[in-house]
């Protein structure tokens, strides 16, 4: 059986030591963000994700769902935690206090979400979905709409779906066919077929807020007709009970290679009773602000399974028995030395270790960021901040998803031929770990956003927003000589990166198959440069402790620095690689005939 | 009514320990603490007596350095109403002088039942609860696995070898507690958040006399590790054999 710790050092580390999130409490409407209290929430959070959800990990994917007669159930055990999970409060986190949140930090949502994702991510996907249509409501819906069923979803009695995906258009959303009508008294009915929906019918919740995109009789072509409707599963009643059941119906769930806890349904729209949510054909814009927050979590999936295949991994390493060390026994006293101690195993392990703690400090530097960009008093300061998540969402989403399913991997073969069987559980994360970079939008589709749209914004202004601290980073850190040898190789990745973004800019405007063929090259260079600021400022918060005399906690710092060497030294020339192939451009990928494949 | 708790804050358990350069402790680097596991049971129990008495206070005690605010905080969290701090620099190993600044404080407490674990889990003295009970003059009784009050009589559950006895005794009393009680709460977010607001009062603590203290610490020999022989009825068989031959253990 695998188990679990939240890396709550880590965490704090980032946190209090990288970030100093003591200065979201200066915010308005965070004052009780301290951080003792973002401490104590998180080692609360921690034990209730290792104790109560990450036990049903392993016995809910051998479970998974059951579908009969359109009810589904979630796997053993999944309802008692979800009941758990609310008389806890945890939906509550970050939600309005005005609709019974707990109005903390948006941050905290990310580092919970880790931790949850990391203990369960088939579990953490049905709450997940929920905020996300909190939010979505909550941005775009009506008074009445929120008054009605924001309480609901922040107590967790009533779940949500989002719900955009047809069997013939799943990318490309500007094709889909689900039609609504209205129907004369301000709702709509709503007609066609949903598919891969997560969470799309449980019993879980006793009701569940569909968010249904579809187009209006009249509506244009494309991706300008789209229409966001909410369509609950039970009409609520004017009690805010359910009530009568909706014309939604779960046709069947898949049978599919991970996340086999969460519900993937097929949903049958029938006539159903819907209402609109946000402005006629504008609901491509409300759907965004859903995926956006989506596409930040899913980042975090990545992360917490990378997180949760390292522990196991590095437990496996310490423990098995197998060869010599090359340099002379290690273990003389036992029958051979531990594998941790072959240069590749430890190098596998090295390598997601600084991705995971890497990652970890971009996602909350973003999450960060998003609390910047709605709360910070100079409206400057708010633009900036939103500017950097809008460049980074893409590439949280995709970064985060690839070298996460890759660090499940690399974690999975460290355990050699038990890792591929079942009693370890490592085979699960992989697998779990696999739908990362599909949903929410494929990786594909993220660098093309990134490359396509929010390079080009502004003249390149998003950019810019991250250029500018890597430049004063590297500059200020090149005063101190002791730094020298994580300076120098970041400051060349970021040449790299400069140089990578002119000739893509450039090539592009001529011919968009030099976009489209960079795209996914480009979005890692990005991730790997975006890792390495992140690895400076980490070795830098580091090393102040350590020289501050850090004393009961110096070996976490000193392994910090020790991981951020490996991670400049071993990691980041990739970014050479990555950088010669978006130089060679697309005409290799491009001249190839179709029928030559 | 009014519960007092007394809680302990110890070592994680879940980790390699090592000996200080002294010879007479635990290295503390890189430890993490948390609430004695019997001190949970304890402060559940103590909750849920009051919930079913309708009202009354619960108030946690812990002796120690500063740090243990951050385990009394914890219990607040649970939904104990008020802490009380006995700050010292370093918890003793002598029971007894533990106990003597436990029962000044809680020695015209009013206090109706006052609750311990069964013993810590870093110290296993199982001896700090009956002490204060001596002290104060109050009838004892130890590790309740279940425990009920009603008009200020106590009724425990304690489990024997293979057996198990109800006793019943007259409040104020001192009962420690172990597990069979329901499993400790996890703290909610409110409770948390609310944890922050709660009052913690800071009092020296009144140390008896150390007489007691350790004089060396070794860790036990080096164990081979456990071997995993497969899974179902099946290996039983050959789990006998290998308890019969390598083992020898059968
Ligand atoms: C387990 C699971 C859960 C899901 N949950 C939900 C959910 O809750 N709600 C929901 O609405 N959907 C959900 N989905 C659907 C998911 O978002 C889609 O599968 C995904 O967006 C891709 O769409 P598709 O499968 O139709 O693939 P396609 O769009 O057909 O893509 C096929 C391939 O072509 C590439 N491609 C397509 N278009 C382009 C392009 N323009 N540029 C470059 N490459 C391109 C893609 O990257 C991909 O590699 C889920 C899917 C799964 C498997």
């Amino acid at each position: 059986m695998p188990t679990y710790k939240a890396p709550l050092d880590d965490m704090r580390f980032v946190l209090h030591d990288v970030l100093d999130v003591a200065q979201l409490s200066a915010l308005p409407g965070y004052e009780e963000a301290t951080p003792d209290l973002i401490d104590a929430i998180l080692e609360e959070a921690g034990r209730f994700c290792a104790e109560v959800l990450q036990p049903l990990n392993q016995p809910g994917d051998a479970a998974g769902c059951t579908y009969e007669q359109g009810e589904v159930k979630a796997p053993p055990g999944f309802k008692e935690a979800y009941q758990q999970y609310c008389a806890g409060g945890w939906p509550a986190l970050t939600a309005d206090p005005k609709y019974g949140g707990q109005g903390m930090p948006h941050l905290m949502r990310s580092v919970v979400e880790e931790m949850m994702c990391a203990s369960n991510l088939s579990f953490a996907m049905y709450p997940g979905l929920a905020h996300g249509a909190y939010h979505a409501m909550h941005t775009h819906g009506t008074e009445e709409l929120k008054d009605k069923l924001l309480p609901k979803l922040v107590s967790g009695q009533w779940g949500g779906t989002m719900c955009l995906t047809e069997p013939h258009a799943g990318t490309d959303l500007g094709i889909i066919t689900t039609k609504a009508v209205p129907a004369g008294d301000g709702a709509y009915r709503l007609t066609g077929t949903k598919i891969f929906i997560s969470a799309g019918e449980h019993d879980l919740t006793e009701n569940i807020i569909h968010l249904v995109l579809a187009k209006l009789p009249d509506a244009p072509g494309g991706t300008r007709g789209i229409s966001m409707f909410m369509v609950p599963k039970f009409l609520p009643t004017d009690e805010g009970r359910p009530g009568t059941r909706n014309g939604v119906t779960c046709g069947s769930i898949e049978h599919k290679m991970g996340i086999k806890g969460n519900a993937t349904c097929v949903l049958n729209f029938d006539n159903a009773t819907g209402w609109m949510v946000g402005d006629a054909n504008k609901g491509m814009r409300a759907m965004f602000t859903m995926m956006n927050g989506a596409r930040l979590g899913v980042g975090l999936q990545g992360l917490g399974l990378g997180e949760v295949a390292y522990q196991n991994a590095v437990a496996y390493a310490r423990e098995r028995l197998q060869g010599r060390s090359l340099t002379g026994a290690k273990n003389p006293g036992g029958p051979a030395d531990p594998i941790i101690e072959h240069p590749a195993v430890r190098q596998g392990l090295l390598r997601v270790k600084a991705l995971n703690e890497g990652n970890r400090a971009f996602a909350y530097w973003i999450g960060m960021h998003i609390d910047l960009e709605h709360r910070h008093p100079d409206p400057a300061r708010r633009a900036e901040s939103a500017d950097l998540v809008a460049l980074m969402t893409p590439v949280i989403k995709a970064f985060l998803t690839d070298t996460g399913f890759e660090s499940t991997n690399i974690a999975l073969q460290t355990f050699g031929g038990h890792g591929y069987v079942r009693e370890y559980g490592m085979e699960q994360f992989v697998r779990d770990a696999r739908i990362a970079p599909i949903y929410e939008g494929t990786n594909a589709v993220q660098a093309m956003d990134l490359v396509g749209r929010k390079l080009p914004e502004g003249m390149g202004r998003l950019l810019r927003r991250f250029f500018h601290p890597v430049s004063a980073e590297v500059e200020a850190s090149r005063a101190d000589p002791a730094l020298a040898e994580f300076v120098e190789p970041l400051a060349k990745a970021f040449e790299r990166l400069q140089q990578a973004t002119q000739g893509v800019a450039m090539r592009s405007m001529a011919n968009p198959d030099e976009a489209g063929a960079a795209a996914e090259d480009y979005l890692h260079l990005l991730g790997y440069v975006t890792l390495g600021y992140m690895w400076l400022r980490m070795v830098k918060a580091a090393r102040a402790r350590l020289a501050a005399g850090a004393d009961d906690r110096a070996a976490f710092y000193e392994a910090k620095v020790a991981t951020g060497r490996f991670y400049f030294a071993k990691v980041l020339p990739q970014v050479h690689a990555l950088a010669a192939r978006i130089a060679a451009g697309a005409t290799t990928v491009m001249s190839v005939p179709v029928d030559a494949f | 009514m009014k519960i007092a708790v007394c809680i302990k804050r110890v070592p994680d358990m879940d980790v390699r320990f090592k000996i200080a350069a002294s010879g007479t402790a635990v290295d503390e680097a890189g430890l993490k603490y948390d609430m004695s596991d019997f001190d949970g049971y304890a402060a559940e129990a103590a909750l849920q007596v009051n919930e079913k008495g309708g009202g009354g206070e619960v108030t946690a005690l812990c002796l120690g350095p500063d740090a243990v605010q951050e385990t009394l905080r914890k219990a607040l969290s649970m939904g104990i109403d008020k802490a009380v701090h006995l700050k010292c620099d370093a918890v003793p190993f002598d029971g007894w002088a533990i106990a003597q600044a436990l029962a000044a404080q809680l020695g015209g407490g009013g206090y109706d039942l006052i609750l311990f674990g069964r013993m810590s889990i870093d110290s296993s003295n199982q001896s700090v609860g009956p002490m204060v009970a001596e002290l104060l003059g109050l009838p004892c009784v130890t590790a309740a696995s279940r425990l009920d009050v009603s008009g200020g009589t106590g009724k425990a559950q304690r489990e024997l070898e293979g057996a198990s006895e109800t006793v019943e005794f007259p409040l104020p009393a001192v009962v420690s507690i172990d597990e069979g009680v329901a499993r400790p709460r996890y703290p909610s977010l409110k409770g948390i958040m609310a944890a922050k607001k709660k009052p913690l009062e800071v009092k020296p603590a009144q140390l008896g006399a150390v007489t007691v203290t350790v004089t060396t610490m070794e860790l036990p020999p080096e164990r081979n590790a456990g071997r995993i022989i497969g899974e179902g009825p099946d290996m039983v068989p050959e789990l006998v054999r290998l308890l019969q031959t390598e083992a020898k253990v059968l």
